[in-house]
């Protein structure tokens, strides 16, 4: 039993004492899934509300298609980024494998077909209620996407959670552009993976621990967010 | 009469349903009232004119190109200021921005809602939702507002307030087309009907004349059953 519980034990220490080692992979982590959701919601929100409100040929294929891509598999996407990123690719030239960049690169192709998505619902849905109301004022279709876009702040904060909830869970794709190097690429998930194989439970838990944390504790400001916002907007 | 708009075999089929059936009509008076029962076309007779929908046959002719506003029967307000709701008109006709400004402030006063200027519009009351909706037609400064039941979801207060403001909107010069339920409300704004029943138009008559002699026996029925 002892032996079950001592790496709890000892997980419980590291976060306990902020262990610097510990710190940095949770920093990183953090700051590679926000750049790679916050690019994601630049790139994916326009292009959703565009899919919702636009009248244009291959509508249609495009939402399948954005659709079926929000469960791309992380492992091919970090293939696909690896091929391009590899000194060979096309963009080798830029020396970005196995660099942070490289990661938040994957993670961005990863994330922004499921922020496009969920934005395109989102505003699909304000668009049946206000579109008589803004074709009536003279809205174009871009700007009514854009009035949308501003309108439904609080409803898309959502698909920018479940974006970044998904960056900072997934693993391979950040494991193969990242390569997992120790002080350079290594993120909270690709460290689990790496000492639970290794056998070093304490580390992978602690992290597993504050992983979980992090994805509660954004939750729950995007809910107070949600409530706030309903109060106060409507 | 001066005819504003001349409508001519104006025809809406969806599927097999024909919601407007060989509509031809001329609109001269300042203020129209179209009454009719429910699914009668009404609504969508609107939509017609005021350009959201786009008639499967038939024309619409206007003499004079006349710049609209309309306002629905639910009230459709951004999340954002009511002030802002009102601005948002106003910059899409590309107004410059002091002048927006003014104008929406002066639209929200006349409506009775310069107070509530800086409220969350989706947080005020239905009655004031429907007048700042108003107001942003208003602003506009419309020569056809276009009326699609404005006071349907409203209580007795704040429908005679929504009828104030119709009223000082025509005052002021608008013309006036709209549809309502109520029809002590269609005999104070209305001079003409244009009675209409399954997507036909029956009929179109001064507004005394209608109250007192309808000309056809489905306006007679309409109004027996209708009245309280």
């Amino acid at each position: 039993m002892s032996e079950f519980n001592e790496p709890f034990i000892t997980a419980w220490q590291l976060v306990a004492a902020a262990d610097s080692r510990l710190a940095g992979i949770v920093l990183l982590s953090l700051r590679v899934s926000l750049i790679a959701t916050l690019i994601a919601c630049v790139a994916g929100m326009p292009v959703g509300a565009l899919l919702a409100v636009g009248r244009f040929p291959g509508r249609r294929p495009l939402i399948v298609l954005f659709n079926g891509l929000m469960g791309l598999p992380p492992v091919v996407v970090g293939l696909l980024i690896y091929l391009l990123l590899s000194r060979a690719g096309p963009l080798g030239q830029f020396g970005l494998l196995f660099s942070p960049a490289a990661m938040v690169i994957a993670q961005a192709v990863l994330v922004t077909p499921i922020v496009a998505a969920l934005t395109r619902q989102v505003i699909a849905d304000e668009w049946s209620e206000y579109r008589e109301a803004l074709r009536s004022l003279g809205a174009s279709r871009t700007r009514a996407a854009a009035t949308l876009l501003w309108d439904g702040r609080f409803s898309l904060s959502t698909a920018a959670l479940a974006g970044f909830g998904r960056a900072i869970a997934e693993v391979g794709a950040v494991m193969i552009v990242g390569g997992n190097i120790d002080g350079v690429t290594r993120v909270m998930t690709t460290t689990i993976a790496l000492e639970t194989s290794k056998g070093d439970l304490p580390l992978a838990l602690a992290l597993g621990f504050i992983l979980i944390a992090v994805v509660l504790a954004i939750n729950a400001v995007a809910y107070a967010v949600r409530g706030w916002a309903e109060r106060h907007w409507g | 009469m001066n005819t504003w708009l001349d409508i001519e075999h104006l025809g809406l089929t969806e599927g097999a349903t024909r919601i407007i059936d060989d509509a031809s009509l001329r609109f001269g008076a300042q203020h129209t009232v179209v009454l009719g029962p429910n699914g009668a076309g009404k609504s969508t007779l609107l939509r017609l004119v005021h350009g959201l929908l786009h008639p499967t046959s038939g024309s619409l002719s206007w003499p004079r190109a006349l710049s609209q506003a309309m306002v629905f029967q639910r009230p459709i307000m951004l999340r954002t200021t009511a002030l802002a709701n009102v601005l948002y008109g106003l910059k899409l006709k590309g107004h410059a921005a002091t002048e927006c400004e003014q104008r929406a402030r002066q639209a929200l006063a006349r409506v009775g809602l310069d107070a509530l200027a800086k409220r969350p519009a989706r947080l005020l009351s239905g009655g004031e939702q429907q007048r700042v909706a108003l107001a942003r037609a208003w602003a506009l400064e419309p020569q056809l507002l276009i009326l699609d039941e404005p006071t349907a979801s409203l209580d007795p207060a704040s429908s005679r307030e929504v009828e104030r403001i119709i009223k000082d909107i025509a005052a002021a010069g608008a013309r006036i087309l709209m549809t309502t339920h109520n029809l002590g409300q269609a005999r104070r704004i209305a001079d003409e009907i244009v009675f209409i029943d399954r997507g036909r138009i029956v009929e179109q008559t001064a507004v005394e004349q209608f109250f007192t002699k309808p000309q056809t026996e489905a306006a007679q029925r309409f109004l027996k059953e209708e009245s309280p």
